[in-house]
């Protein structure tokens, strides 16, 4: 397959750019979900979507793409208010309810499915292609419902924007200031379920959820504003949608799914390491250079001890006075040096002015940063 | 034995070793992490029967028991970074390995006996055909033997460790503090909970595995506080289930275990909705009755308060205290049959046991001590009578 192909192959250029609309709006509104610490929530609903699928199927003999989608809509609604039930009105916590809706509708799902499968009239292959997904199976049409909703919910969210935010950050405070944060909280809810059900047929229900998550973790390591987080989320989910179709279309028709999902994996392992102020690998580089420096300054510190008992502060003293001393080294010799807080002559070092005083300083003072 | 018998019973095992660690998971809110597991042992399964070439063999047991602790370890991990919260993890790690195992299957599998479908729901269909042979000689299904061993050592080390798993279930500070570890604890639990799911998974499945050990317990929890009831009420849950899931399959010619399933979801349902003190159905009642009473008390606090026959007038009382014609009706009604009030035509008057029973509340609400409510937890019990 040559790249070009993306631009001339009529099938290729709509899976591809379905693919990206749908990575584009999982990004966006996953960010939500991820930050009202709902991640699992979505896992939930794309599995409770399952039954709908089957049974839409079932009583309409329709395998049109937006029947079923409206099925999976209406059962993952329902797996929502029912999690919420168990939540509000018994003592069973948030990860049994997620847990049970999760496993219970899609066992009944798979029911329905293993029922229509020994029906000798009814045409329900392709039905599995809800399991984990096939990018292949997407028609134009398929791709304007996408788009539709997908500038629906990018309105909304514009003109929400700011009850958005409020009730992400400080529920109780939006409460204050008399927002219907029952309605905010519903409307945020609806749109991440009709994220969910329109990825279902794209990347399927067993993984969708991370379809939602991942390229909103992954940008959530990059920035501490929402507005960033939400675009650069869309930006890594529509490239984990446009190279995880490319890479199954070039594979003999994988699943997309899990290929969609591994791509979106590696943007989280990249940003968890090699985001600049919250990536592992900085994080790790920052601590041992607090650590070094924080040894620099015990050494000048024990100079200091040494030094004041003198009159003379640049009185030269034997480097072998210091060997017993914790986190001494040649290089912090050295180093110290290079800040000229000391001057080495041959075995012996002295205190210069500047050394002295910042060693008096150091605990008084918040160091400037060296 | 006949591959019915051997169905039933291979699910009812099943449902019971996967009932036990299920009922510890809910308790602890690690139910999702049964979820994690249930999904990333699948690289392990493959990469194991890709060795064995053998569903059964213990070896790849115990490699995609392992695979399902480095889930755990991996969760643990990332949530330890603090980059993300412990449900972002969780949801991140599962699908990612689950997705090498999808992969690794249609790459690699594409002819052998694993395929994508029965990662999901399994074959119980066909478990019981599947025998241990040694030397020619059948020993009956290979699957059956895997979850009665499994079973048996959960068995053994519920019965050994059944008041170390309660105390730090419940008490995590104490039981640290009298010297159990809680990390040995959380791992054996864990392992339990891999192996098992790793058994069940050939005659279950990925995704329902995850129902045999969540619901069974949930709804246990529904009915009961007691460790023990819970752990007997979630097996028998299991296994009605198991059986009622066969004959409904049966029935219907379809999936046995999405059949199991559906019965212990209607389960669940019915326990949700009909438990005797915490069922949804009871709940709603009791904050009906709890809103009446309030609102009784208000009213009574209100008449204490004001001595004018203006401020006592019926029609006064619905302006001010503002309520709508039908609960002002009630809870007129209520304190006269309980003799807290008398009527002279449209005037209300505190009767003295009315008195008495308003300055206890308001003693109550002055002092915010318990004490001063035990005995007239008893005066409300009257009005429910």
């Amino acid at each position: 397959m040559e790249l070009t192909d993306f631009f001339t192959d009529y099938t290729l250029r709509t899976i591809t750019l379905g693919t990206a609309v749908l990575g584009a709006i999982c990004g966006m509104l996953g960010s939500f979900a991820v930050l009202r610490k709902q991640s699992l929530l979505g896992d939930a609903i794309s599995h409770a979507a399952l039954p709908g699928i089957a049974l839409a199927f079932l009583f309409t003999g329709l395998k049109d793409s937006n029947v079923l989608l409206l099925g999976a809509l209406i059962s993952g609604f329902i797996g929502t208010v029912w999690i919420r039930g168990i939540v509000t009105k018994t003592h069973l916590k948030t990860d049994t309810a997620l847990g049970l809706i999760l496993s219970l509708f899609f066992g009944f799902g798979e029911l329905v499915l293993s029922y229509l499968k020994k029906q000798p009239d009814a045409n329900q292959a392709g039905l599995d292609k809800y399991l984990f997904g096939q990018a292949a199976t997407l028609v134009q049409s398929d791709v304007i419902v996408m788009i539709i909703v997908t500038g629906i919910s990018l309105v909304v969210m514009l003109l929400f924007w700011k009850e958005f935010k409020l009730l992400l950050f400080d529920k109780n405070y939006a409460m204050t200031l008399g927002f219907n944060t029952r309605f905010i909280d519903g409307l945020i809810s609806f749109f991440i379920v009709l994220a969910i059900v329109i990825g279902l047929q794209t990347v399927g229900v067993v993984l969708m959820s991370a379809m939602l998550l991942a390229p909103a973790a992954a940008a959530r390591q990059w920035t501490n504003s929402l507005g960033m987080m939400v675009i650069l989320a869309a930006v890594f989910g529509a490239f984990s949608g446009v190279f995880g179709t490319g890479i199954s279309a070039s594979y003999n028709n994988l699943s997309t799914g899990p290929v969609i999902v591994l791509v979106a994996a590696v943007f989280v392992g990249v940003s968890f390491i090699f985001s600049p102020s919250r990536g592992v690998l900085f994080k790790q580089i920052r601590l041992i250079r607090n650590r070094r420096d924080l040894e620099l300054k015990k050494t000048l510190y024990f100079m200091y001890g040494i030094v004041e008992k003198h009159e003379d502060i640049s009185r030269p003293h034997s480097i072998k006075i210091l060997n017993g001393f914790q986190g001494f080294t040649r290089g912090t010799l050295k180093a110290l040096s290079d800040k000229s807080w000391i001057t080495i002559k041959g075995q012996d070092w002295s205190l210069t002015e500047e050394g002295f005083q910042t060693a008096e300083n150091l605990y008084n003072t918040n160091m400037p940063e060296s | 034995m006949n591959a019915e018998l051997a169905i039933i019973l291979i699910a009812c095992l099943t449902a019971v070793a996967c009932a036990i660690p299920g009922v510890f998971l809910v308790l602890r809110k690690m139910a999702l992490i049964s979820d994690a597991i249930s999904h990333s042992i699948l690289p392990g399964i493959v990469i194991g029967f890709f060795i064995t070439e053998d569903l059964a063999s213990p070896w790849l047991i115990l490699l995609a028991a392992f695979s399902g602790i480095i889930t755990v370890v991996l969760v643990e991990a990332i949530q330890k970074t603090g980059l993300v919260k412990e449900d972002t993890a969780i949801g991140l790690v599962f699908p990612a390995l689950f997705s090498i195992g999808v992969l690794l299957i249609a790459i690699y599998a594409n002819d052998i006996h694993l395929d994508t479908d029965a990662v999901l729901v399994g074959r119980l269909e066909y478990a019981a055909f599947d025998k241990l042979m040694i030397d020619h000689v059948s020993y009956g299904p290979k699957s059956m033997w895997t979850i009665s061993i499994t079973l048996a050592v959960t068995l053994a080390l519920l019965f050994a460790f059944y008041k170390e798993l309660k105390l730090s279930t419940f008490d995590v500070g104490l039981s640290s503090a009298l010297g159990f570890s809680p990390v040995i604890l959380h791992y054996g639990l864990m392992s339990i909970a891999s192996v098992t799911t790793v058994v069940s998974f050939d005659a279950v499945g990925a995704i329902l595995v995850v129902a045999l050990m969540i619901a069974p317990a949930a709804a246990a929890y529904l009915l009961t506080t007691d460790l023990k009831k819970m752990i007997v009420l979630s097996v028998l849950f299991g296994i009605m289930s198991a059986i009622g899931g066969y004959y409904f399959a049966l029935w219907l010619d379809a999936s046995i275990s999405g059949s199991i399933t559906t019965v212990l979801g209607l389960i669940f349902l019915l326990v949700y909705l009909f438990a005797p003190t915490n069922g949804l159905i009871a709940v709603l009642f009791r904050q009906k009755r709890q809103r009446v009473e309030v609102s009784l008390l208000t009213f009574l606090l209100h008449l204490n308060n004001h001595d004018s026959i203006e401020e006592r007038r019926v029609a006064h009382l619905q302006e001010h205290i503002n309520w709508g014609k039908v609960r002002a009706k009630t809870v007129l009604e209520l304190a006269q049959k309980n003799n807290m009030i008398t009527m002279q035509g449209e005037v209300v008057a505190l009767t003295n046991k009315g008195l008495k029973f308003t300055e206890k509340a308001l003693d109550y609400i002055i002092t915010n001590k318990d004490e001063q409510i035990e005995d007239m937890k008893d005066d409300f019990f009257l009005f429910r009578g």
